[in-house]
């Protein structure tokens, strides 16, 4: 208050507030409002009946599912593998520290069509991974299985990068304090370790599993997009607009993006009842 | 258990980033440097280079300007709603690519709302390098702005005030304090956007057309070259898209961490 009294309000000070809010607006709305906006104008023409149809359409249903199973398990592999990579990044010292945490970024740095035909060559029957599970009978291009593995690296880098920071707040004391208390070591992970990064782990799940189900450069070398089989819903959007269908390709355009909507807001809400359960006890 | 963890990551880190990154590297020269050299030094690749260049330095110029701009709007001055701002700042990286391509078709497209008219000024943007840029902008428009503004937040802002007081202009006091300060930042989202920018594939692969010679971008150029069996080729070309990313991973440590001093400071 006294501050307040003497310096007046500090952020009014500065000058270049008009042109900044001019820059931005008229770039924010540009490039962003009016597409947006394009996009739900054209949905709230559609014919609802024909939306329905299509999206009940064999094809579209398989699509939706293959999109929405490979996404979730990749976002599950990288919960797991995501959160073990975080702790021994944080808690281990070693080395290659400088290098690892260069490297996790990688996923983000490398363009998605790269991503999408390394990872298919590296499986491929002549490739570094595929030369030794082909002859085991273990064929992963083109079947969902190289889906999962295509969205397990384009998401990596989400999960450690949320989980990371909360390790390292961690206070090591109550750790500790529980362990001199007679708490076993597994009672310390289940009990203090988990419960704290929790909420980060499924915050970084959540963001692979919507940015899973958007992907579309890194699957479809490696998925082959197989009817029926191995085709994803960014796949049938793409194929709609090269047939010119543009009603088809807003449907699936606007079943995407309800469902990474979804998943968000769900994570959300798992989150705050997973912080009053545990505030409670 | 310390083994065993440190085990499973670094399996897990070797399966899925060192052994992609390897093979990038070994297959580009897998037949020889002059394959290599050969395959970059096509006139269709130099042609997709040249045009991804063009693509890249324009809207990563805008997408520079706006991003310094919103970041002081939403640092250096009040301004109400400053989380529905960010936001809105933040829908690119939301929204699939795909989708993004198809709202450039629906405004600019042939059926879009001023397809039309582009189309009877012999103006068209969607199958020209035109709509390249603006697919390329949209997906590249929060990297800059991302980066500025948490730094920006933690700079605070006593230093341009003081100058204020003092009688500088607002230019000298952008030009001779504020951008010393964020040099680095505006560097790392830059080199950000730079990466995606010139390895955008989904949202310009569809509003390019693939018209090779024309519209073809280094990423588009990668796909046909693989479509076509020439592995070495496409990931020789590969190879300059990936020195990009790497060398913003490199330039990533120089910077000073915002991100680290804002969960920081937002810890309850």
């Amino acid at each position: 208050m006294i501050k307040r009294l003497f310096f007046g309000s500090p952020r009014f000070v500065l000058p270049g507030r008009g042109l900044a809010l001019g820059i931005t607006m008229t770039y924010v709305s540009l490039m962003i409002m009016i597409p947006v906006l394009a996009l739900l104008v054209k949905a709230s023409q559609l014919n609802g009946a024909r939306a329905i149809t299509l999206i009940l359409d064999p094809q579209v249903q398989s699509a939706l599912w293959v999109s929405l199973s490979t996404s979730a398990m990749a976002a599950f592999v990288n919960g797991v593998f995501g959160t073990i990579v975080a702790w021994v990044h944080v808690r281990y010292p070693h080395p290659g520290k400088p290098i690892i945490n260069a490297l996790i970024d990688l996923p983000f740095a490398i363009p998605t069509a790269v991503t999408g035909i390394t990872l298919t060559h590296l499986l491929s029957d002549h490739g570094w991974v595929g030369r030794v599970l082909t002859p085991l009978g273990w064929q992963i291009n083109y079947t969902w299985i190289g889906i999962v593995v295509a969205l397990v690296f384009v998401g990596l880098p989400f999960v450690i990068r949320s989980v990371e920071p909360v390790l390292a707040d961690i206070d090591t004391d109550i750790e500790e304090a529980a362990a001199t208390l007679g708490a076993s070591s597994r009672h310390i992970t289940w009990r203090i370790l988990i419960p704290t990064i929790f909420p980060a782990i499924l915050s970084g799940v959540t963001v692979a599993f919507a940015r899973g189900l958007g992907e579309y450069g890194s699957v479809v070398f490696i998925s082959g997009n197989l009817p029926y089989k191995t085709e994803i819903l960014p796949y049938l959007i793409v194929s709609k607009l090269e047939q010119f269908d543009y009603e088809g390709a807003t449907v699936l355009a606007i079943l995407t993006l309800a469902l990474s909507f979804v998943a968000l807001v769900l994570a959300n809400g798992l989150q705050g009842w997973y912080r009053r359960r545990m505030g409670g006890t | 258990m310390k083994w065993v963890m440190m085990i499973l990551a670094g399996l897990f880190l070797g399966l899925f980033l060192g052994f992609p990154l390897a093979l990038i590297v070994t297959e580009a020269v897998a037949k020889g440097w002059h394959i290599y050299a050969q395959a970059i030094l096509h006139p269709d690749t130099q042609h997709a280079i040249g045009l991804t260049l063009k693509v890249a330095l324009i809207a990563v110029g805008c997408n520079t300007v706006f991003g310094i701009a919103a970041a002081w709007l939403l640092t250096h001055t009040s301004l109400r709603g400053k989380s529905i701002w960010m936001t809105i700042i933040d829908l690119p990286f939301s929204i699939s690519p795909v989708v993004a391509g198809l709202m450039l078709v629906l405004v600019f497209g042939r059926k879009g709302w001023i397809g039309p008219w582009l189309l009877a000024h012999d103006m068209p943007i969607i199958f020209t390098a035109w709509g390249i840029g603006l697919a390329t902008c949209f997906v590249t428009l929060p990297f800059v702005a991302r980066e500025l503004i948490p730094l920006m937040q933690t700079q605070g802002t006593q230093e341009e005030e003081a100058a204020t007081l003092l009688g500088a202009s607002g230019w000298q006091v952008f030009v001779r304090i504020t951008l010393p300060k964020i040099k680095w930042g505006v560097l790392y989202g830059v080199l950000l956007a730079a990466g995606r920018a010139v390895g955008e594939f989904g949202a310009v692969s569809v509003v390019s057309g693939h018209i090779v010679g024309k519209t073809n971008t280094v990423s588009l150029h990668i796909e046909r070259l693989y479509n076509e069996y020439q592995f070495q080729a496409a990931f020789a070309v590969s190879t300059l898209l990936v020195a990009i990313g790497v060398l913003s991973l490199l330039v990533h440590p120089l910077v000073a961490s915002p991100h680290r001093t804002r969960s920081k400071g937002n810890t309850p």
